[in-house]
């Protein structure tokens, strides 16, 4: 039997950020808690598995990998550019109860240029294109949505039950919220209408031009389009109910699907906001594959558990035993060698030595 | 092929008559008989009855594309999903309800029975009150005439049951209706085909409601 999906693509993802120049980045299974705590809502769950430590401090079991590659970053020592492959472990609103998930990725910390996000767009499109050919990638511009708000005075605490109804699509209650808050009834007009736009970026990009409204749409606006154009393929779909944090995330933010998964097996985004908090001036990029989720896609299972199942009884040599086993692994069968035909397991065939 | 996930009971057809009418038949579905599932290749649709508390899990877990539930199935279970259409139909209310001689006081804890410990308990940290909720099946009512708790949180109707067993409506939490509820993966794969249907319903509807 084979690697698992899962296993070929890690290696298979490891290789290509390699030749991107990316290094790998190792981390202990647990942290101390306070690297979490200070920054808990950068979270994708607040949850977080912790225990004390021999000498009574506080640590966690890994939630996140981003947080430490982040504090782990020198500034202005130029770009780092690091992958990394690690188990994290956190509750899912699904399961409920702590999981560990697997997860690869890679982040991008530094001054943070359009080659810089269209690397990283691209490595995500590539990285979604060697699990399965057939892919989406949608992208949104957090500077965009954060730019329409502030033209219709949307004060910043009610931003994310806002964009929460924009994760839902939910037209109807978004509108009703907006008419509630007592917000610039155009502005909610052109909210609604963001939030239930979908299509390739030469579909979306004109109808964004008529929304713009200040300097900072028209900016995110530019930027959305040379990264986008950055990025080849006709899999690339803008839809702006892709929402994050706005707390951490500020301008592009992506998230990938496969057909056949429930969910979406990407995520990543710009979050210059979380090195912000940090007290830090750069910013930074990246994004992460959810491994567990691809066991979905596993091909139909193998029906025999190997192609030959080899008896023999007293009356054959051992190294004739092996020998005949051998001959067989050469030609590239899988071989089982036994004295009786094993409970449970299945083979192509059986025969005796001989 | 869409696989819709209906609702058992009274607002599943309902529901059903309005995809019907909106282009998406499947005859077999009237037939009597114990089958799970419909299909009508030509109009690119398959109906499946599930319990209506699960449709947004398998809407969630894309077993369906879409599906149609109950708002205060949504608040509770707060799935990962498109909330595209509010039907208008499948109206109600949730409620906190307790005895027509109930007096709340706020120096006691309030022992809340519920099929809704979320949105329960929601509702009242907003007001920073500490509640005991007491998580029931069915029946709900009987909580407070027993003495097994002091109010209810459930979905009111018409208020017919409240009223037959001295029982009243004490605050409205929030208005309930059918929702046609989508897939996030599936709405971008099956993108035209989904946003067709959305519209075609959301007309009949309309059709229907003039």
């Amino acid at each position: 039997m084979g690697q698992t999906q899962s296993e070929q693509a890690v290696q298979r993802l490891r290789e290509l950020y390699r030749r991107y120049g990316y290094i790998p980045y190792k981390m202990s299974k647990f942290e101390p808690y306070d690297l979490y705590v200070h920054n808990k809502s950068f979270l994708v769950s607040e949850d977080i598995l912790t225990f004390t430590d021999a000498d009574g401090r506080l640590m966690a079991l890994k939630p996140d990998v981003t947080l430490s590659i982040v504090k782990n970053a020198k500034e202005g020592a130029g770009l780092q550019k690091v992958y990394y492959s690690e188990n994290v472990y956190r509750t899912s609103p699904m399961t409920r109860g702590f999981r560990e998930i697997m997860q690869t990725g890679l982040e991008c910390v530094g001054e943070i240029d359009l080659v810089a996000m269209g690397e990283v767009l691209m490595l995500a499109a590539r990285s979604l294109e060697l699990i399965s050919g057939d892919y989406l990638l949608d992208v949104s511009h957090l500077g965009f949505v954060a730019g329409l708000m502030d033209s219709g005075g949307a004060p910043e605490e009610c931003r994310t039950e806002l964009l929460k109804r924009m994760g839902e699509k939910n037209v109807a209650a978004l509108g009703g919220l907006c008419r509630e808050l007592g917000l610039d009834p155009e502005m909610a007009e052109d909210l609604c209408r963001l939030t239930s736009l979908y299509g390739p970026p030469a579909q979306v990009l004109p109808q964004l031009e008529e929304m713009v409204r200040g300097e900072r749409m028209a900016s995110a606006l530019a930027e959305l389009r040379d990264v986008c154009a950055l990025v080849p393929g006709g899999n690339l779909r803008l839809d702006f109910s892709v929402v994050n944090n706005m707390d951490y995330y500020n301008g592009l933010i992506f998230q990938g699907y496969l057909p056949g998964l429930p969910s979406g097996v990407l995520s990543g985004g710009r979050y210059d906001n979380l090195l912000h908090q940090m007290g830090r001036g750069d910013g930074a990029i990246g994004f992460a594959v959810y491994m567990n989720l691809l066991e979905r896609l596993e091909h139909p299972e193998e029906t025999f558990d190997a192609d030959i199942l080899l008896l023999y009884d007293d009356a054959t040599p051992a190294s004739a035993v092996l020998r005949e086993a051998e001959d067989c692994r050469r030609a590239g069968q899988t071989v089982r060698v036994e004295r009786r035909r094993p409970e449970g397991l299945s083979f192509r065939a059986v025969r005796k030595v001989g | 092929m869409i696989n819709v996930a209906l609702p058992k009971g009274r607002l599943g057809e309902k529901v059903y008559q309005i995809l019907e009418e909106a282009g998406y038949p499947c005859p077999a579905i009237r037939e009597e008989n114990r089958k799970l599932v419909f299909e009508n290749e030509a109009a690119g649709v398959r109906y499946f009855w599930v319990k209506p508390s699960d449709v947004a899990i398998y809407v969630e877990r894309a077993a369906a594309d879409v599906g149609i539930a109950g708002k205060d199935i949504l608040l509770e279970y707060q799935p990962e999903i498109y909330e595209l259409l509010d039907l208008g139909i499948g109206k109600c209310r949730m409620c906190v309800a307790g005895g027509v001689d109930f007096r709340d006081r706020r120096d006691r804890t309030l022992r809340v029975a519920t099929k809704f410990p979320k949105i329960a308990k929601g509702y009242y940290s907003a007001q920073s009150r500490d509640i005991d909720i007491i998580k029931l099946h069915g029946s709900i009512e009987l909580a407070p005439l027993l003495g097994l708790s002091d109010v209810i949180v459930d979905i009111v109707e018409t208020g017919k049951t409240l009223a037959e067993n001295h029982l009243e409506v004490k605050e409205t939490i929030v208005p309930i209706s059918a929702r046609l509820i989508a897939n996030k993966v599936s709405y971008k794969f099956k993108y035209e085909e989904i946003t067709r249907l959305c519209r075609r319903v959301d007309e009949q509807r309309e059709e229907a409601a003039q």
